[in-house]
């Protein structure tokens, strides 16, 4: 994937590039408003990250504005120090697809990242997901590993979906929570832990192998492991 | 010319003397002054109706008279031909005992033929129909309301009456508006005087008040006098918004020593950690084993911040824009699935008694958040095997919502001050937690006009969230008409 961070703070600038080339992306990098504007505008993306405060005159909100307004839909992740409510609001009015805070953790913006372009290549609706030998029909609602149907609760037939979705990707537990409940606030307690091993019980434990794998210090990736 | 050089306009105490610049900006005065004009211009408007329906009658009546009198006239001639109406005329004369009518009829070259006046009045033009005309009666000048007009064959008649009853009505009239204007101003200023004086008394205390405060005084109040009239209304709400100052400065006062108390352990600790890393690890794992604590360590700092900030930011009613109406029994349902699955791993039974279909105006997020954080609190201090209960009611246009639990409670000292940022209760130190959960509660239950009570469950904690089903109008005045649903 080609992306576009659009960052000042050279601390936290470097460690996105370092760590989004890590994962195997190719990152162009603008220190200022003017300059992330130009890349944005003249090259092609998969996904910017674009901090709001920028020098050059140009900030994050106007750069993305201005990218909508010529018809760019390159998704786009808002990470940003500006916490408050509002704030989230007029980033994603401005069109961003997702806000992250600062400070954050890498693995969150990373799984984030790769969670916009997944959701940009959905235009065709898809009726049935497919991982491995585990197929979810999402007309009829049902759900079968290796042939043998498997009965979900509602919320846990979401919450697969999203894994599905997102196979191959690390989902991180607010992602989950946002995407799956719709809230918008941390617990406390391991809420998503115990609904995340409760759909284990079904869909994994009674085949020989696992799909739901746990990612340490990020999330969960639904994925046949390579043997 | 450039601003800086520009000469700077005179300042309103450079050309106008003290006393007259005080009182010109003295609000009082300023009432007075209106109040004078008011009354200026009420007394001519009503001196003009009376003059309209008196004076202005008489003078209609007048001209009404001396149009049928000029007509009459004009058909004797047309019956009598000229001896007629010289007959006529003389008649009138005759009859005209108060000697207040004129009467002329003269001849091409205007030589009189008859009438009671020496001459055909020189001054008159010859086109004019009406007009006001000035004569000698008795030896004494009179004013007359006179009609001109032609008889058939070149001759001219004017006829008139005196009109000294109207003038004299409009010498009255003259005379009263004078003194009623002189009287107006008299009574406005004495007026913006007394009003002046009454808006100082009563202002002398609100402004000390203020004052006070200015001064450091957090504590002075304004009296009211309770005879709830406006001004106690004004004081009543400057004290409201005093009392709301005094609370919000305690918080910034509670939140900055809790950051110098509270935070500085955490912080510590990471340091610490760090520094040991740096001098005392030996193997890589050893020192990524410490970076990863340290981080967790500032992670939990960086939440304590956000909750921080989330609670000042919905004190400050920033939130009210993302008002909307909200099902709080799906919303409560939807809750209890969620944790229902971390109660039972943990062998707590969770039991909901909620009400169907009840709503109410507020933010959804943000009563979300308020009741994850008790059912956080409850799960918490739960022992395995224990009960939280979650129930839904409504009556009398409040919304309750009760979380119970089997903890150890909070004992009843300690009540009070559990909503307090930072308090972390006797029993609950030991358990992990920055002691910021009811405060926020406790913030989402003002930002919508209620309030959190604790109580005893026996055993156990009560936490009800009291909402009112309507925003009061006070906090929904704040609600931003382009909310956000």
């Amino acid at each position: 994937m080609r992306i576009l961070v659009v960052e000042d703070d050279k601390d936290v600038a470097n460690f996105v590039v370092k760590g989004l080339r890590e994962a195997g992306h190719v990152v162009e990098h603008a220190d200022n408003g003017r300059d992330g504007l130009f890349l944005g505008a003249t090259e092609n993306f998969d996904a910017i990250v674009l901090d709001r405060m920028l020098p050059g005159g140009v900030d994050g909100l106007r750069i993305l504005e201005t990218l909508r307004a010529q018809n760019n839909h390159t998704p786009a992740l808002f990470l940003s120090a500006m916490a408050q409510v509002d704030d989230r609001v007029k980033g994603l009015k401005a069109g961003g697809d997702d806000y992250m805070t600062k400070p954050f953790a890498f693995a969150e913006l990373l799984a984030r990242v790769e969670a916009l372009t997944r959701r940009g290549k959905s235009d065709v609706p898809v009726t049935k997901l497919v991982v491995a030998d585990l197929e979810m029909d999402l007309l009829s609602r049902s759900v079968k590993r290796a042939g043998q149907k498997i009965d979900l609760q509602p919320r846990e037939f979401r919450l697969l979906e999203f894994l599905m979705r997102h196979s191959g990707q690390v989902v991180t537990r607010t992602m989950l929570l946002e995407g799956v409940w719709d809230y918008h606030f941390d617990p406390q307690t391991n809420v998503i832990d115990v609904h995340v091993s409760r759909l284990r019980q079904k869909v994994d434990k009674p085949f020989p192998q696992p799909l739901i794998h746990t990612v340490r210090n990020a999330g969960y990736m639904l994925h046949l492991e390579e043997p | 010319m450039s601003d800086k050089t520009a000469p700077a306009l005179p300042k309103r105490q450079d050309w106008v003397s003290p006393w007259s610049s005080r009182l010109l900006r003295s609000a009082g005065f300023r009432f007075g002054v209106i109040y004078a004009a008011l009354f200026s211009v009420s007394s001519v408007a009503l001196a003009g109706f009376l003059w309209w329906s008196t004076a202005g009658l008489l003078q209609r009546q007048v001209a009404d008279e001396l149009l049928s009198d000029g007509d009459a006239l004009l058909s004797i001639y047309f019956e009598g031909g000229l001896p007629g109406v010289v007959a006529a005329m003389k008649d009138r004369i005759a009859g005209n005992v108060d000697d207040d009518s004129l009467y002329i009829l003269a001849d091409p070259d205007l030589n009189v033929l008859a009438g009671n006046l020496n001459g055909w009045p020189a001054e008159w033009p010859m086109d004019q129909e009406w007009g006001v005309l000035r004569v000698q009666r008795s030896g004494l000048p009179v004013q007359m309301q006179v009609r001109a007009f032609q008889l058939p064959g070149g001759l001219h008649a004017m006829i008139g009456r005196d009109i000294a009853l109207r003038q004299h009505i409009g010498r009255l009239m003259q005379a009263a508006l004078l003194w009623a204007a002189l009287i107006a101003v008299l009574l406005g200023f004495v007026g913006a005087y007394a009003v002046r004086g009454l808006f100082r008394s009563t202002i002398a205390d609100v402004s000390a008040t203020a004052m006070a405060i200015g001064a450091g005084d957090l504590s002075r109040r304004v009296t009211v006098y309770g005879q709830d009239d406006e001004f106690d209304l004004l004081a009543t709400t400057i004290n409201d918004m005093l009392d709301h100052i005094g609370t919000l400065m305690e918080g910034v006062k509670q939140v900055s020593n809790a950051i110098a108390h509270d935070l500085r352990t955490p912080i510590a600790r990471a340091r610490t950690r760090l520094e040991d890393a740096a001098l005392h690890a030996t193997t890589k794992d050893e020192l990524e084993g410490a970076v990863e604590r340290a981080i967790a360590d500032l992670d939990g700092i960086v939440a304590v911040f956000q909750a921080l900030l989330r609670i000042s930011e919905i004190e400050a009613g920033a939130r009210r824009s993302k008002f909307a109406d909200v099902d709080v029994s799906e919303l409560l349902m939807e809750m209890a699935e969620l944790y229902d699955a971390v109660a039972e791993e943990r062998g707590i039974t969770l039991f909901t008694d909620i009400g169907e279909h009840i709503k109410l105006f507020g933010d959804r997020d943000m009563l979300q958040q308020a009741v994850a954080n008790l059912l956080d609190n409850a799960l918490k201090f739960s022992p395995q095997g224990g009960r939280i209960g979650i129930r839904l009611s409504h009556s009398g246009g409040q919304v309750l919502i009760e979380i119970t639990d089997s903890g150890p409670g909070i004992p009843a000292e300690e009540r009070a001050r559990a909503t307090e940022r930072f308090f972390r209760g006797e029993t609950s130190r030991s358990t992990p937690g920055s002691g910021l959960g009811l405060a926020l509660v406790l913030a989402v239950a003002r930002l919508h006009g209620g309030d959190i009570v604790l109580d005893d469950a026996a055993p156990g904690l009560r936490a009800s969230l009291i909402v009112p089903v309507k925003t009061p109008a006070v906090i929904a005045a704040n609600v931003s008409p382009t909310a956000i649903g």
